[in-house]
């Protein structure tokens, strides 16, 4: 059984509330941080701890911070995003409800590191009850002078504050999120400038993920060198993987960075393999935009390596072959989920959400999606999967934010590991609505790779 | 800073963006813009059509940009080298976004006024593909009225948010803005207001294509068939100098919008006094005919000399054939 340092407490009653939190060794970084430590030696110490945001994009988390603006006589910001939207991710949600006062903990100290003296929580607008749990644990907080003016009195001040979003996908972006948070239409902004350089109403800005913050609090405690001892290579440290679909036991887990997949998988202590003893077809391995894998080149990558959760083993084998960890939202499907469904309700979802400022998103996701609704209803044509590759490469890297990326990538990939599906699709259309196409050869081990005489 | 774009070297401010920078140039290596707007601060960056490859990205740092770049959206750097046509990926991308521009536009060009000065028909004809593999119904949009002056056809829109910009930043206040999300996301004023202010005409000269038109020029004629002529008059608005093109059919003055360059921006903007009231000669000083690039479909309804029998030995035919030839034949 791994160290868990984030769900440490995560079982004891009452963490919720402050008093049961401190007991339990809670805010202990707090008072490392504030009573011992410089701002400079907290980004020194996330620095060596190897840390990477945990939103999805993987960027070191002390290179962000160490890139943040320090013009004189300028506000900073500290702005956690919280609006995890992704379809199948749910750990920001879960740390939120059952354990709000490390993230909150995670936020003063990382203010402090910051120098922000005014810091604001960005939570989804349909997150309701996890922002009264946020607001009520910030009250507790403050009531214990732990926020507020002069903190422990180290002369440090910070106000935090909870804002609800309106429930976009799109305000997940980070400049999308600070034009949310200014109270405009949530756009992505054109970069650069960088939130470091002018962000939140113009001033430096970081933002980061509600783990990446969280993730904090064990680094303070421990030292830097102590967390990046966990996890396997560049991938320090531990991550919530939030399980679902077809799997015997979903929810959040924490796992050691480097753990195998086939044991996440099919352990008892995690997923505890796929429900109704079926047969493992196909994984998203990090949320809904990240490339979707069939079962045997997700156990294994092309050079049948066993492949790792990790951000550098799930990404083996670039797009052709790997995919990403993502914010860690792990769906897996069984033998009887088509993945043509599948693959156009995420184009669905996309559609939905893409903000429609630049033209690429706009419209080539509402192309895509009436293409795989006709796929997915058996009217479809052998040409629309070319068609559906090439519109898809004309929206990659063409967009301003990267939702176009996210709404391009699952179908490329679900097109290039499963096309024989996609075109039972067509040439038995009507079949195609009474029964899925099963799990056909997904599953089979991986060919032995070829020796090439050299 | 010296960039050079498709080989060619120029020395341009720092600050400068690629777009601009091509512009100096001049010529087909000038990327085309949908959405950027020199006049107004911060338009661009949206419709993603001048987007160009950085093969270089600095002297100092040498390395080129993983993706391709919005060159209306990023600055020159010192020794920066970008490929605009001489990049197959970049013709590939636009001929793309062209595709994806026009793929819920309803191509009414033959009843809509912008006809002959669109900026999307010209992009269309330069950079797009001859046909659309698109194949569903295009989203049409609830008509609004936006008042007695200006008329909006949402469903020729490409969403510039050139006219928002031009509210914000020529008008006073602003009464139209983007409503919903996605590919449903519309110009619109909240509960059909009316936009109505000294300077609200602008948006139809912003408007890349017909989606904003002049009310008062409705149905009135195809522009290929009126002459421009550039005029002024004493206007007594402060921010409004009365310098505009009137467009003549005869003696009769059909509509009158500010003076456009090259790119299709105005010089100045105007007032709504000049644009939609003063439509007698009598009002203005004529200053002579507007030039129009003889690449303009305004052009050939050439009104400053008799058209020529067509004889083979018409040099004016002959260059014509060849500019035509050499159009066609480029990409």
């Amino acid at each position: 059984m791994a160290r868990k340092l984030l769900l440490t407490n995560i079982n004891v009653p009452g963490i919720n509330t402050f008093d049961v939190y401190r007991a339990n060794g809670g805010y202990a970084s707090v008072e490392k941080a504030l009573k011992t430590m410089s701002p400079d030696e907290i980004v020194e110490e996330v620095k060596k701890s190897g840390l990477r945001g945990r939103g999805g994009a993987g960027f070191p988390t002390g290179m962000k911070w160490s890139f943040l603006a320090k013009p004189e006589g300028v506000a900073r910001y500290l702005v956690c995003n919280a609006d995890e939207s992704e379809p199948g991710t749910f750990k920001d949600r879960y740390l939120m409800t059952y354990i709000p006062h490390l993230l909150i903990e995670g936020m003063i100290v990382a203010s402090f590191a910051l120098g922000a003296k005014t810091s604001y929580i960005y939570v989804r607008g349909e997150m309701m009850p996890q922002i009264r749990i946020l607001e009520k644990a910030i009250a507790e907080a403050k009531n214990k002078g732990f926020l507020g003016k002069n903190i422990l009195g180290t002369g440090y001040d910070l106000e935090l504050y909870v804002q609800p979003g309106g429930g976009a996908y799109i305000c997940g972006e980070e400049t999308a999120l600070l034009e949310s948070l200014e109270g405009k239409r949530g756009n992505p902004r054109i970069k650069p400038p960088f939130p470091a350089i002018a962000g939140l109403y113009g001033c430096p800005t970081v933002v980061n993920n509600v783990e990446s913050i969280a993730a904090v609090v064990p680094i303070i405690n421990e030292g830097g060198e102590e967390y990046a001892k966990i996890g396997i290579g560049r991938s320090t440290g531990t991550k919530l993987i939030s399980a679902g679909g077809n799997v015997k036991n979903p929810g959040v887990y924490e796992i050691d960075l480097g753990l195998p997949v086939e044991e996440f998988l099919y352990s008892d202590e995690y997923c505890g393999g796929i429900a109704n003893g079926k047969r493992l077809k196909a994984v998203v391995a990090g949320g809904s935009s990240v490339p979707i894998l069939p079962a045997n080149l997700f156990l294994k990558t092309i050079n049948n390596e066993p492949r790792l959760m990790s951000y550098e083993s799930l990404a083996d084998g670039g797009f052709v072959s790997g995919t990403m960890l993502g914010s860690g939202g792990f769906i897996a499907y069984d033998e009887d989920q088509c993945i043509v469904r599948n693959t156009w309700n995420f184009t669905r979802f996309y559609h939905h959400e893409s903000c429609g400022q630049c033209s690429p998103c706009r419209e080539g996701t509402g192309w895509m999606e009436k293409v795989l609704h006709r796929l997915e209803h058996g009217h479809g044509k052998l040409s629309d999967m070319d068609l559906l590759v090439d519109v898809s490469k004309k929206i990659e890297g063409n967009t301003i934010c990267p939702l176009g990326d996210a709404a391009a990538w699952p179908v490329a990939s679900a097109i290039r590991h499963f096309r024989d599906e996609f075109e039972w699709h067509v040439t038995n259309g009507a079949e195609a609505v009474t029964r899925n196409f099963g799990l056909a050869h997904y599953a089979d081990p991986l060919p032995k790779k070829e020796e090439t005489v050299a | 800073m010296k960039v050079t774009i498709d080989g060619i070297a120029i020395d341009v401010e720092p600050g400068t963006t690629i777009l601009n920078a091509a512009r100096q140039i001049g010529g087909d290596i000038v990327p085309p813009a949908m959405c950027y707007y020199s006049k107004l601060k911060d338009s661009g960056g949206k419709c993603r059509t001048c987007l160009v490859k950085v093969s270089k990205g600095s002297e100092k740092d040498p390395r080129p940009m993983p993706k391709l770049v919005a060159s209306c959206r990023t600055t020159v750097m010192d020794g920066m080298e970008v490929q605009n046509i001489t990049s197959p990926e970049v013709i590939e991308a636009r001929k793309g976004i062209v595709e994806i521009l026009l793929l819920n536009h309803p191509l009414d060009c033959p009843i809509c006024d912008q006809a002959g000065e669109c900026d999307l028909q010209n992009l269309g004809f330069e950079h797009g593909a001859a046909k659309t593999r698109y194949e569903f119904d295009r989203r049409t949009f609830e008509k609004i009225d936006i008042g007695d002056k200006i008329q909006l056809h949402m469903t020729r829109c490409i969403l510039c948010y050139r006219c928002v910009f031009t509210a914000d930043q020529i008008t006073d206040h602003r009464i139209h803005g983007i409503l919903n999300r996605g590919d449903h996301s519309e110009i619109s004023t909240y509960i059909q207001a009316a936009v109505d202010n000294d300077f609200s005409g602008n948006v139809i000269d912003v408007c890349p294509v017909g989606a904003l038109t002049d009310k008062t020029f409705r149905f009135k004629n195809r522009v290929w068939f009126t002459k421009p002529v550039d005029a002024h008059r004493d206007c007594d608005h402060p921010g409004c100098n009365g310098k505009v093109t009137l467009w003549y059919k005869g003696e009769e003055v059909l509509r009158v919008t500010a003076r456009k360059d090259q790119y299709g921006e105005v010089e100045e903007f105007i007032c709504n006094t000049c644009r939609f009231d003063k439509k007698k000669t009598s009002d203005w000083v004529i200053d002579g005919p507007r030039h129009i690039s003889n690449k303009s479909v305004i052009n050939a309804n050439h009104y400053d000399f008799v058209p020529l029998p067509v004889v083979k030995t018409n040099p004016v035919l002959i260059e014509a054939n060849k500019e035509q030839f050499e159009r066609d034949t480029r990409l």
